[in-house]
C-alpha cells in the first residue's frame, strides 16, 4: 500500500505551510531520515524528512504551493516492490499518517517571497452557491476569504456585496429592540472591523508629528485655481475643476516616498517588500465604513491629474463601484480630516501598507516667524509608522520631506 | 396563579402548532392555546378541505371525458352531501393528526381564547370564563386572519358565501358569482364550474390573478373563459339585491353596467388579520390597519412579544406561516436561522388548470431596472402532458441576462402545484440558469419542460 506523506504542524499553532522546494523528484528512492522537502512556514524554513523507505512515488503538491493545510497529503511514498500502478488503487482521502517528521530549523525564511501570494484554489472546499461562485469569478473574489452566512456557512450573494461592485441585495430590516436599534453589519463595515482590528492587533504603531506652514502652498492654490479652465472636468462635483489642498498632499507624499523610498514597503512574512511603484492610498469615509481608493504611480501624475482621478475614484467608492484593483495593496495611506475641522489626529495603519499620514486643517495660527510672533496658515500631519518597517530616524526623515515639499510647493514642480 | 411555560403559543393553524412542535423540539415547554379546531383555517377551512373538493371536481372532470381515454359510461351523477362529507372527513382526520403531534411532542393544548393580559401572561377564556392563566418569558401570537367585507357585500351566510360557507354547500347552486379572482376566489369559480355551476368572475383589476405573471393570467383567462366561466375585470359589484331564491347582482364593467341574477354570491376579497381582543393595545404592540408590525425574526418591538403568520401580513399562506414559527422559535432558542427571503416563497392555485409560482414576475424583475432572459416551454410539446391528455399549460423561467440567477418561474397546467418546489430549491440555493441547464431531469416527465424552459432562456431549447 503507498503510504501517504502529509504536510507536518511544525508548531503547535500552524495550520498552513508553504511547500517550498522538493529535495527528491518523483520515482526516486528514499531513505528513512533522508531529507525530501522543505517546508517554510511564516517564522521559518524546515526540512521534511522521511520516515520510511521507499520511492517518492508522486508529488501531490507542487513546489511554490502556499497554504497548503495541515495534514494534507503532499506526496505518495511506494513501499519496495510497487510500482505506480499501486497509486491508482491506494484510497483517496487517507488518513493522515506521521510519515514525515521535521527536522531541526535550518534557518529563517530564505528567500523573499512574493507579496499576498494566492491561496491556491481547491485547497478546501468552500461551500458556495452556483451564484456566489460566478459572481466571485467575475470580480476576482476568493471564495475561501468570505465569511459565508447561508446555511452551514454556505457563502451566497449577498456574501460578496461587499466592497466590490457586487449587486447588493436587499439589506436586513433594522430591529427595534427596547435596549436601542440594532444595525446588521454589512460586509464593507464587517471588513473595515476585521482589518482595523488585526492592524491595531498586530501593527507596532509610533507616531510622528509636525506642524506645516502653509502659506505658500494656499498662494500657489488660490493662483491655480484662479485660472478657470486649467483643470480637466472631473465626475458630476460643481467644484470639480479646483484643486484641494489635498491633491497637494497627495503630491507631496508621493515625491517624499520618493526621497525616502525605505518608506514605500509593506511587511510580510517571508520579508520587507521595497516596494517599485509610489502607489498613495486616500481613505473615503463611506456611510458605513471606510475604502481607501488608490492613485498609482502618484510621483508621475500631476497636480491636474491627481485631482481629477482623486475625484472619479471618491465618486465610484460613495457609488459602491470601486474594483479591487482600484482599493487593494499600495505602499502608504493618506487620511486627511481638514475638512471637518479637525486640528490634529492619529490613525491606524492600513496593512499592507506601511504608514499613513493624517492631516488636520490648515488654520490660521500664531507662529515665530524671523524672532517675532506672526500669524501663519498651519496644518498639522501625524504619521503613523508599521515600526516593524520603519524605525523612528526614517519615519522623522520622510516626514521632514513632506514637510518641505508642503511648505515650499515650487520643489514639486521639479 | 399561573402555570409557567417557556413559550406560549396563541393559536393552533399551521403557523402555531409548527412553532409549538419546534419549540418542544427545542426542549422548551411549551403551550398552545386554540379557542376552535386544531389546524386553522387552513386544515379545517382552507388548504385542506379545498383540494378535497378539488379532487372531486376532478374526477368529475375525468368521468366527462372518458371517451378521449377509451372509456363508456352511463348516467354519471354525484351527491354533493358525499362530496362535502368527504371533504370534512379529510379535514377532521388532519385535524386529529395535528392534536396527536401535539401531545407526542408534550406541548399542552389549552381549549380557548387566548390574550395578552399582563407582561409575559396570557389569560385563557372560553365561553367567556377565564379557565386559564399562563405565563412565559416568550409569547407568540399565530391568531390568524379572517374573510375581508366589502360594505355592501357582508356574507349572510345564506346567499352572500365567504369561503367558509362556499366549503359546505347544503346544494349544488346552479349559477354563482365570485366576487375577487385571487387563489380563494378561483379556486371556488373552477371547483364549481367543474361540477356545473355558470360562474361568473368579478375582478376590479385588469386581469384575474393579479400577483401572478401577466402572461400566467392571460393563459388563465382564456382557458376559464373557454370552460365556460364568465370573467369581468377592471369591474366591481355595486349593488347585490336579495331575492327569496337568490341574488340580483349589478356590475360596472368597463363596457357599462350589467345585472346578473346567481343564487350564491361568493366573496374573496381578501383576507384580515385577527387582531381585536388579543390584548395587542394594552400591551403596546404595534398593529399597522390589520396586521401586527414585526421584524423579520417575528419580533413585535415589545419584549417577549412575537408574531407569526396571517396575522403579520402578506403573502397569506400556510406554508410562510409555518416556516415563520420555525424561524422565530430557532431565535428564541439562541440558534442561527434565517430570515425568511419572501421571493423564494411560492404560490399556488389549485383550479383547473393548476397555477403556480416563485419569485419575480417577468414585469417586477424589469421594474427592480434587471435585464432579463425568459425561457418558455408549452405543454403542448412534451410527451407525457400529451399522454395524460393535459396538453395546455406553459412553463416560464425569468433569469438575470447578467449573472444566470434564477428571478423567477411561472407556471399554469396540470401539477404545476407540485412540479414548482423545484423551482424554490433552485431559487433558495441560488441556482443560475447555467447550473439548472446542467441538471439532468427523467423521462417521460411533465418536469423536462422545466429543463426546456431553462434551456429556451439560454437560447438552446431542444424539443421544440
Amino acid at each position: 500500500m503507498p503510504i501517504p506523506v502529509t504536510m507536518p504542524a511544525l508548531s503547535p499553532t500552524m495550520t498552513e505551510g508553504r511547500l517550498a522546494t522538493w529535495r527528491k523528484r518523483e520515482g526516486d528512492a528514499v531513505k528513512a531520515g533522508e531529507v525530501i522537502a522543505e517546508i517554510e512556514t511564516d517564522k521559518a524554513t524546515m526540512e521534511l524528512e522521511a520516515v520510511d523507505d521507499g520511492t517518492l512515488g508522486r508529488i501531490v503538491v507542487p513546489a511554490g504551493a502556499a497554504g497548503v493545510k495541515v495534514n494534507s497529503v503532499i506526496a505518495m511514498l511506494l513501499e519496495e516492490g510497487e510500482d505506480k500502478s499501486a497509486l491508482d488503487r491506494a484510497p483517496k482521502a487517507a488518513a493522515p499518517v506521521a510519515v514525515a517528521k521535521p527536522a531541526a530549523s535550518v534557518a529563517p525564511a530564505p528567500a523573499p517571497a512574493p507579496p499576498a501570494a494566492p491561496k491556491p484554489n481547491g485547497s478546501a472546499r468552500v461551500l458556495a452557491s452556483p451564484l456566489a461562485r460566478k459572481l466571485a469569478k467575475e470580480q476576482s473574489i476568493d471564495l475561501a476569504s468570505l465569511k459565508g452566512s447561508g446555511p452551514g456557512g454556505r457563502v451566497v450573494q449577498r456574501d460578496l456585496a461587499s466592497a466590490s461592485s457586487a449587486p447588493v441585495a436587499a439589506r436586513p430590516p433594522v430591529l427595534p429592540t427596547e435596549a436601542g436599534t440594532l444595525i446588521p453589519h454589512n460586509n464593507i463595515r464587517r471588513i473595515t472591523a476585521e482589518r482595523l482590528t488585526e492592524a491595531w492587533r498586530t501593527i507596532p504603531h509610533i507616531y510622528l508629528n509636525v506642524d506645516c506652514t502653509v502659506d505658500r502652498l494656499m498662494e500657489a492654490r488660490a493662483e491655480l485655481n484662479a485660472r478657470a479652465g486649467l483643470l480637466p472636468k472631473a465626475g458630476s462635483s460643481p467644484d470639480g475643476t479646483k484643486l484641494s489642498v489635498n491633491d497637494f498632499v497627495i503630491r507631496a507624499v508621493a515625491f517624499a516616498l520618493r526621497k525616502v523610498p525605505e518608506m514605500n514597503s509593506q511587511w510580510t512574512s517571508a520579508g520587507t517588500l521595497r516596494l517599485a511603484s509610489i502607489d498613495v492610498a486616500i481613505a473615503v469615509a463611506l456611510p458605513n465604513g471606510l475604502i481607501t481608493p488608490i492613485i498609482r504611480r502618484a510621483d508621475t501624475k500631476g497636480l491636474a491629474e491627481i485631482s481629477s482621478e482623486m475625484r472619479s475614484l471618491a465618486e465610484k467608492a460613495r457609488a459602491g463601484k470601486l474594483m479591487p484593483e482600484e482599493y487593494q495593496g499600495g505602499g502608504f495611506a493618506i487620511s486627511n480630516l481638514g475638512m471637518y475641522g479637525i486640528k490634529d489626529f492619529g490613525a491606524i495603519v492600513n496593512p499592507p501598507q506601511a504608514g499613513i499620514l493624517a492631516v488636520g486643517v490648515a488654520e490660521k495660527r500664531p507662529i515665530v516667524k524671523n524672532g517675532a510672533l506672526a500669524i501663519g496658515s498651519v496644518m498639522s500631519c501625524t504619521l503613523s509608522c508599521d515600526h516593524r518597517v520603519v524605525d523612528g530616524a526614517i519615519g522623522a526623515q520622510f516626514l521632514t520631506a513632506v514637510k518641505g515639499f508642503l511648505e515650499e510647493p515650487m520643489t514639486m514642480l521639479l | 396563579m399561573a402555570d409557567k411555560f417557556d413559550l406560549v403559543v396563541v393559536g393552533g393553524g399551521p403557523g402555531g402548532y409548527v412553532a409549538a412542535i419546534r419549540a418542544a423540539q427545542l426542549g422548551m415547554s411549551t403551550a398552545l392555546v386554540e379557542s376552535d379546531h386544531l389546524g386553522g383555517v387552513c386544515l379545517n377551512w382552507g388548504c385542506i378541505p379545498t383540494k378535497a373538493l378539488l379532487r372531486a371536481s376532478e374526477i368529475h372532470h375525468l368521468l366527462h371525458h372518458l371517451d378521449e381515454f377509451g372509456f363508456a359510461a352511463d348516467n354519471i351523477r354525484f351527491d354533493m352531501a358525499k362530496v362535502v362529507a368527504r371533504s370534512r372527513k379529510v379535514a377532521r382526520r388532519l385535524s386529529m393528526g395535528v392534536s396527536g403531534l401535539l401531545k407526542k411532542n408534550k406541548v399542552k393544548v389549552i381549549d380557548g381564547r387566548g390574550r395578552l393580559s399582563a407582561p409575559n401572561t396570557i389569560a385563557v377564556e372560553k365561553d367567556g370564563k377565564p379557565v386559564a392563566e399562563l405565563s412565559a418569558p416568550h409569547i407568540i401570537l399565530a391568531t390568524g386572519a379572517r374573510a375581508r367585507q366589502l360594505r355592501g357585500l357582508e356574507a349572510d351566510g345564506q346567499r352572500v358565501w365567504t369561503y367558509r360557507e362556499a366549503m359546505v354547500p347544503a346544494a349544488m347552486p346552479k349559477s354563482l358569482l365570485v366576487v375577487g379572482s385571487g387563489a380563494i376566489g378561483i379556486e371556488f369559480a373552477s371547483f364549481y364550474r367543474q361540477m356545473g355551476a355558470e360562474v361568473t368572475v368579478v375582478e376590479l383589476l385588469d386581469r384575474i390573478l393579479p400577483v401572478e405573471d401577466e402572461e400566467i393570467s392571460d393563459l388563465a383567462a382564456k382557458q376559464f373563459t373557454k370552460q365556460g366561466i364568465v370573467l369581468h375585470t377592471k369591474s366591481k359589484v355595486g349593488v347585490l339585491k336579495k331575492s327569496a331564491d337568490g341574488v340580483v347582482a349589478t356590475i360596472e364593467t368597463p363596457a357599462g353596467e350589467q345585472r346578473i341574477e346567481v343564487e350564491r354570491v361568493i366573496s374573496a376579497v381578501g383576507i384580515v388579520g385577527n387582531v381585536e381582543n388579543i390584548g395587542l393595545e394594552a400591551a403596546g404592540v404595534k398593529v399597522d390597519k390589520t396586521h401586527v408590525v414585526v421584524n423579520q425574526w417575528g419580533e413585535t418591538g415589545v419584549k417577549g412579544v412575537y408574531a407569526i403568520g396571517d396575522l403579520v401580513g402578506p403573502p397569506w399562506l400556510a406554508h410562510k406561516a409555518s416556516h415563520e414559527g420555525v424561524v422565530c422559535v430557532e431565535r428564541i432558542a439562541g440558534k442561527d436561522p434565517h430570515p425568511i427571503d419572501v421571493s423564494s416563497i411560492p404560490g399556488c392555485t389549485y383550479s383547473m388548470p393548476q397555477i403556480a409560482s416563485v419569485g419575480l414576475t417577468e414585469a417586477k424583475a424589469k421594474a427592480e431596472g434587471r435585464e432579463v432572459k425568459v425561457g418558455r416551454f408549452p405543454y403542448l410539446a412534451n410527451g407525457k402532458a400529451i399522454a395524460m391528455g393535459e396538453a395546455e399549460g406553459l412553463v416560464k423561467t425569468v433569469f438575470d441576462a447578467k449573472t444566470g440567477e434564477l428571478l423567477g418561474a411561472h407556471m399554469i397546467g396540470a401539477e404545476v402545484t407540485e412540479l414548482i418546489q423545484g423551482y424554490v430549491v433552485a431559487k433558495t440555493h441560488e441556482t443560475t440558469a447555467a447550473a439548472l441547464a446542467e441538471t439532468i431531469f427523467p423521462h417521460p416527465t411533465l418536469s423536462e419542460m422545466m429543463h426546456e424552459s431553462v434551456l429556451d432562456a439560454l437560447g438552446r431549447r431542444i424539443h421544440l
